[in-house]
């Protein structure tokens, strides 16, 4: 089977792969905002300060939506999920959901996610898959 | 009282829609700019602007040997055309070029073109495509389940979207599906990516189409019936990561570019006679109804379904048949601007008797970009 899509990473996302590499799901935070946010960049999105810090997710959120494909893709066997996760920091993230049925009987939405990381190519990749305990 | 200052006065797409194995992408721009040249009696050199979206615009002005002293290459997507007009109609009032054309030819189901449509995105390549959704499908359809739960739209009302269009298809010898669907045969298709099925995607075509805008004063020196634009017509963006949407329930790029395109051309919904929503998948007429105003958040499926849209209902929408049905070449756009100009010529095959004003809203992108335009084809109001 083809290999799953390797990132092409940048200078300014680094970090949030070392981060995964890590075992840490990283987030950036606007100092002035008081606002997190992703995806990384070296300035906050909603107001153009650069005073941001990268800080640690907590690794739990909720389902927000999602879509199954049934659609050949490379390193993907069908039907699987694509989903978007909503972090309790409040952010959003496309993802996966691991570690379940790919089935709408197993996903509903606003269920409890958690972090794991997929070792892909050298990387660990987020994936989130429900939580094992509420949080 | 208000005078029209831009006109559409050309107007075609090319010589064979759906399947053109015998042309490349760069042959159907022109083909259609060909077509559009000489509904109005000009030639190529009587182009001084030329426009594109998808393409090198260069590599079309070299093509078809123009010598423009403007040019413009937006491209975010299938409503890039629309964008067009509205970026054309200002460059002609500001005096930087008099007559312009804008061409669109996509080989999308022949696949003879030399590259993607859309320019790819860093970060859309670094943090959503490594998951998987590396086609439309997966993209655009990613907020509908939650639209789904937050406002209470149905997989029927979706599969109604497919059902009515269809119903207009029929009207148009050129639209490729036009045999009638039921709600069942739409939830008994294939599933392409849940909850949408085959029937609720657009096809995968070949075509083009092209149009040719002028100012209203020169409009009646052409054999066509002027098409005018009313107002500036309207643009908004979010960006290509559709998992970073600020609401899955609404697009915000959809309510800036109609905000816009309404408040210029001094109109009311009631007004519209006509309506155009760009449908590659069926939740984008739902998503334009709503976001355009024209039905309150939650209420457009049940419009669609309850017929206020279909053949004879109060505002006829998608009258080609639109992408689920006429054609799509990838980037759609541009027939849907074709069936408003049909319309207001009074010339469509599901012509709406009496139309005067039409609105034509596209998306580019998955939910990345949005443009809408209104037409009319009266010079005062």
């Amino acid at each position: 089977m083809t290999e799953r899509p390797l990132p092409t990473i940048y200078p300014e996302t680094r970090h949030y792969w070392e981060g995964a590499a890590a075992g840490k799901l990283l987030l950036q935070y606007c100092l002035d905002c008081r606002k997190p946010y992703f995806p990384p960049r070296p300035f906050c999105p909603l107001c153009g300060g650069r005073s941001v810090e990268i800080v640690e997710a907590s690794g739990r959120g909720r389902l927000y939506s999602y879509t199954i494909s049934h659609l050949p893709t490379p390193g993907y066997v069908p039907p699987f999920v694509v989903a978007v996760v909503m972090l309790e920091e409040g952010v959003k993230m496309l993802t996966n959901i691991v570690d379940c049925p790919q089935e709408p009987e197993a996903l509903s939405l606003d269920m409890p996610l958690e972090v794991t990381f997929e070792e892909r190519g050298g990387l660990s990749i987020p994936q989130f898959r429900p939580a094992r305990s509420m949080p | 009282m208000r005078r029209a200052a831009v006109a559409i006065v050309g107007a075609a797409e090319t010589t064979q829609l759906g399947k053109v194995p015998g042309l490349s992408q760069v042959g159907l721009h022109a083909d259609a700019a060909l077509n559009a040249l000489a509904d109005c009696g000009l030639k190529p050199a009587d182009i001084d602007g030329i426009a594109t979206g998808g393409h090198d615009v260069a590599e079309i002005n070299q093509y078809l040997g123009i010598s423009p002293t403007w040019y413009d290459g937006t491209s975010v997507g299938g409503c890039s055309f629309i964008a067009l007009v509205r970026h054309a109609a200002a460059a002609i009032e500001a005096g930087l070029c008099s007559v312009v054309l804008i061409t669109h030819g996509e080989s999308g189901r022949s696949n003879h073109r030399a590259h993607r449509p859309i320019m790819p995105s860093m970060q859309q390549q670094e943090f959503e495509a490594i998951y998987g959704p590396l086609s439309p499908p997966l993209r655009f359809t990613l907020p509908v389940l939650r639209k789904m739960k937050e406002d209470g739209l149905t997989e029927e009302q979706l599969a109604m979207v497919a059902v009515v269009q269809r119903e207009w298809a029929a009207f148009h010898p050129r639209a490729t599906a036009r045999d009638p669907i039921t709600v069942d045969d739409v939830l008994g298709s294939r599933m392409i990516a849940y909850p949408f099925r085959k029937l609720m995607c657009c096809l995968v075509s070949d075509g083009g189409g092209a149009l040719v805008l002028t100012s209203a004063d020169r409009a009646k020196d052409f054999p066509t019936r002027p098409v005018y634009l009313r107002g500036t017509g309207g643009e908004g963006a979010e960006g290509p990561m559709v998992s970073q949407m600020e609401s899955f329930s609404s697009s915000k790029a959809f309510r800036v570019s109609g905000t816009l395109a309404f408040e210029t051309a001094g109109i009311s919904h009631a007004d519209v006679d006509h309506l155009m929503i760009y449908d590659a998948f069926a939740h984008l007429p739902i998503y334009g109804l709503e976001d355009l105003g024209f039905v309150g958040r939650g209420e457009a499926g049940a419009f669609i379904s309850d017929g206020y849209t279909r053949p004879g209902g109060p505002l006829p929408l998608n009258t080609n048949g639109g992408g689920l049905s006429y054609m799509h070449s990838g980037m759609y756009g541009m027939y849907a601007l074709q069936e408003a100009v049909r319309q207001m010529r009074g010339i469509s095959p599901a012509q709406v008797p009496g139309a005067r004003i039409s609105m034509v809203h596209g998306v580019g992108g998955m939910f990345s970009a949005a443009a809408t335009v209104v037409l009319t084809n009266e010079n005062t109001w």
